[in-house]
């Protein structure tokens, strides 16, 4: 099986500095893959990179696809869902106009109409607020939008920027329970990018880990799981 | 009283005037943060379209549309053609580049036209509205245009895709790009919407304050004026603060003593801005939290 | 209810780093043999012109203090510049005050009026603020004007102002006098700006315009540094005014309008925001470029000024700082091979 998400050697600047030092990984179609590292490893680069949000050089293909030279619009269109670190909420907006903003892309507007019923199946407690901004609900509340609102795009691809941070623990597990189901019922391959080391590799079945711009290990999620170093550097014991 | 009454309506009559150019001016500052100085200029210039048109033949009607289509067209090629480019360049270098689209526009118009004034026609004529001399028709009626823009840019905002998304775009653009809303064109059409806007309100501006090059001048400030009193982020707050505007300047020309027709502006200014010092978003803005 | 709106806090200024503010040893003599020496060579008139060139130089100096510096936006420097030429001028035709002591005194006039002008200005930022110092700039000439007054500015007719001689006897003409007279006056203020932005007073201004949360919250008294800025920057522009009044011999209420603070505005982005050195290249701009333009066509010398502006802008968004960042790389190049 080919990978659906191919990246090679991918370089990655801000200004004068290189962020990412010739990153190689693959996705597979229908996994839920986690990319772990410390602070300033290149993680967010990483997903950014994918979207073109950030200037680099490499190849990156999804689908066959290459990706470089496309605006970030274009690449998002092709199905490529992507919830940003801070979660990007429009907070001046309602619920249910960030819901739509997530399928504004889309034509088809009966389904939409019917999968924002199906967003608020997923998260109950944003159907509660559907007619409230979207900037006064919780950090958690937030985080469910933002994913509710990728999901809207009917992505292939779900790219997830520290889904659990600043969460009380459990919310993050009720996110990452509800991600799994998404992962299994909708067919969305995810790849989430965490500091939160644990819980993701709990959740994922395969995983990366990524220094200094570089992956440094790769494989399933369990085998990094009870790889020595990883328990020492992320897991702590 | 009556005094006092004829002179708040006749307030409202010029106040109109403000209203409607307040109007470009936040649709504008909605699509690209920022006030664009030139605006007066590109409505000035709409208008003598406009009337270019009406000397060929063209009825009024038909001219109005044609301009609309026209200005529309202008903001989208100025946008891309000179402000695009400049996308990622600091703020106040977008300022200047207003300035030099105004310096631009000005002189274009004064060498085409001249700068002798002309007549522009009123599709509601000029009687007494309802019997009053303080009201035309002709105020009463862009008085009614205005409202009616208003009522149809709240529809666009609020219940159509476009109108989602450019709100989308002009809050948080990385997002909008996130959920594949492409923003440059966004901005485009916000500035072309505005032209639109805006040459609404010069032809409705124009049968009072006479055509000619430099008419948009004090009404570009009094629009801006009443953008900024009402909240620079509601088009509804722009339409009030342009009333209040209109009357606040009668009222200080009527009873501040030493006032000519010189100290109005300034004193209608400081009035705004003691507003502004106790409210600091304008009278209808949202407040704005800041994360450090 | 009100919404909650998170924004991304976009620096409106941008920032210009202390190292950089000013020109290193080498540049910093060439330029000032340069103004030396070139009035040796030049008729009267273009030593006028290179007189007012420096003015507006140092009245562009003082916006770029308070914008540069603090990150405060102002349309109202016409304003300042209005009054210290007005004092200048009253105190010399009015009570025979010596022109050169009159110039301090424009100083504190009007860094009294701009710390007082702070005050209702700190609620405000953005656009606001440019609406409120608009409102100064269009209220000034208006004021001027004023009836009240008229005994001592001369009301529309305005004021004559007496040129003087070149003292102790020195062979040189008025114009030449007066030019080396504000070069020495030009420079004092450079070196008191250079040195006030990397005092310990000019980081509290930087850290303002950078953050001004943040610099409250490390104990940056914001309120004091934003009013202190207006103050000093209105203070200076008053200087220029000053100058500007003996220079151009006369004071009248139609010199000092918003399109003065325009041209200072402008005059400050050409030069590049917040490198003071800049601020020459940028009064260079105000002073020459509508000459050219009206030489171009006359009747289209809005059309050309305008276009010259854009071509400046769209190759030099960062102004004139932009040629020296450039040429000082490629020197440091060249040194390095």
């Amino acid at each position: 099986m080919t990978a659906m998400l191919n990246i090679r050697d991918l370089k990655a600047y801000y200004g004068q500095v290189q962020a990412l030092h010739g990153l190689e990984f693959g996705l597979n179609e229908g996994s839920l893959t986690t990319l772990l590292g410390a602070n300033g490893a290149g993680k967010t680069t990483t997903l950014r990179a994918i979207c073109n949000m950030v200037r680099s050089t490499g190849s990156i293909e999804f689908e066959g696809k290459p990706l470089s030279g496309r605006s970030t619009e274009n690449i998002v269109r092709l199905g490529i869902a992507h919830v940003p670190q801070g979660r990007g909420t429009f907070t001046t907006m309602t619920v249910d106009e960030n819901l739509q903003l997530g399928a504004i892309t889309r034509k088809d507007r009966a389904a939409v109409t019917s999968d924002i019923e199906r967003m608020y199946a997923h998260f109950p407690v944003l159907k509660q607020r559907h007619t409230q901004q979207a900037g006064t609900l919780s950090g958690g509340e937030q985080q469910m939008l933002a994913v509710a609102r990728a999901l809207m795009l009917r992505p292939r691809l779900m790219l997830l920027d520290e889904p659990s941070f600043g969460l009380a623990p459990l919310i993050v597990r009720d996110l990452f329970r509800i991600l799994g189901k998404i992962n299994r019922e909708d067919k969305v391959t995810i790849l989430v990018v965490e500091q939160n080391a644990q819980l993701a590799l709990e959740l994922a079945d395969q995983a990366y880990v990524i220094e200094t711009g570089r992956i440094v290990m790769s494989g399933n999620a369990d085998d990094i799981a009870n790889n020595e170093d990883v328990r020492k550097s992320y897991l702590g014991y | 009283m009556e005094l006092l009454t004829n002179q708040i309506l006749a307030g409202i009559a010029t106040g109109a005037i403000y209203a409607c150019m307040a109007l470009a001016v936040v649709m504008i500052y909605q699509a690209i943060d920022h006030l664009n100085f030139a605006q007066g200029e590109m409505a000035m210039f709409s208008t003598f379209i406009a009337w270019q048109l009406m000397q060929w033949g063209v009825p009024y009607w038909w001219a109005f549309l044609a301009t609309l289509a026209l200005s529309f067209a202008g903001g989208v090629i100025i946008e891309r053609a000179l402000f695009k480019p400049l996308a990622n360049a600091p703020i106040l270098t977008h300022v200047a580049g207003f300035i030099a689209l105004f310096a631009i526009i000005n002189s274009v118009a004064g060498l085409t036209w001249d700068f002798t004034i002309k007549q522009f026609p009123t599709p509601f004529g000029s009687s007494p509205f309802l019997g009053s001399q303080l009201i035309s028709t002709h105020q009463a009626g862009m008085i009614g245009v205005t409202l009616v823009l208003l009522l149809l840019l709240y529809f666009f905002f609020q219940f159509t895709r476009v109108g989602l998304a450019m709100r989308a775009a002009a809050t948080l653009p990385e997002s909008a790009r996130l959920v594949g809303i492409n923003t440059s064109w966004m901005v485009a059409l916000g500035w072309g919407m505005a032209a639109a806007i805006g040459s609404i309100a010069g032809m409705l501006i124009a049968p009072v304050v006479f055509l000619e090059p430099n008419m948009m001048g004090g009404v570009l400030i009094y629009g801006f004026a009443a953008a900024v009193l009402g909240g620079l982020t509601s088009p509804f707050g722009a339409v009030v603060g342009g009333f209040l505007v209109g009357i606040f300047e009668n009222l200080a020309g009527t009873y501040i003593p030493g006032v000519g027709n010189e100290l109005k502006l300034p004193i209608a200014l400081a009035l705004i801005i003691t507003v502004l010092v106790v409210k600091p978003n304008g009278l209808f803005g949202r407040a704005i939290v800041k994360r450090v | 209810m009100s919404a909650l709106q998170e924004i991304v806090d976009v620096t409106p200024v941008e920032a210009t780093p202390k190292k950089y503010i000013a020109l290193g040893g080498y540049a910093s003599v060439a330029v000032l043999v340069l103004l030396i020496a070139a009035p040796l060579f030049a008729k009267n008139f273009i030593i006028f012109q290179m007189t007012m060139w420096l003015i507006y130089a140092i009245a562009v100096l003082a916006l770029n203090i308070l914008t540069g510096g603090s990150g405060q936006f102002s349309l109202g420097q016409s304003a300042f510049y209005a009054v210290g030429a007005y004092t200048s001028a009253i105190l010399m035709e009015h009570f025979n005050v010596n022109y050169a002591l009159t110039l301090p005194i424009a100083g504190v006039i009007c860094f009294a009026f701009g710390y007082v002008f702070g005050q209702p200005a700190l609620r405000l930022s953005g656009v606001y603020l440019a609406l409120a110092t608009f409102a100064l700039a269009t209220a000034m000439p208006q004021l001027l004007k004023l009836g009240y007054f008229e005994h001592w500015t001369g009301g529309v007719q305005g004021l004559v102002v007496t040129k003087p001689d070149a003292p102790f006897g020195l062979p040189m003409s008025q114009d030449m006098w007066l030019y080396y007279f504000t070069l020495v006056i030009s420079i004092m203020i450079y070196v008191f700006s250079v040195n006030l932005l990397k005092s310990r007073s000019g980081r509290a201004m930087m850290a303002i315009r950078d953050n001004e949360i943040a610099a409250s919250a490390m104990g940056v008294d914001v309120a004091l540094y934003k009013t202190l800025a207006f103050g000093i920057s209105a203070g200076i522009t008053g200087v220029a005014g000053g100058l500007g009044a003996i220079a151009v011999q006369f004071v009248a209420p139609d010199s000092y309008t918003i399109q003065l603070a325009i041209a200072l505005f402008l005059g400050m982005v050409v030069g590049g925001v917040g490198w003071l050195p800049g601020s020459l290249a940028g009064s260079a701009f105000i002073v020459f470029v509508p000459n050219i333009a009206e030489s171009v066509s006359k009747g289209l010398s809005g059309a050309v000024f305008g276009a010259i502006l854009i071509v400046i802008i769209f190759v030099l968004p960062h102004g004139a700082r932009q040629i020296a960042y450039l040429s000082q790389h490629w020197i440091n190049k060249l040194i390095h091979k």
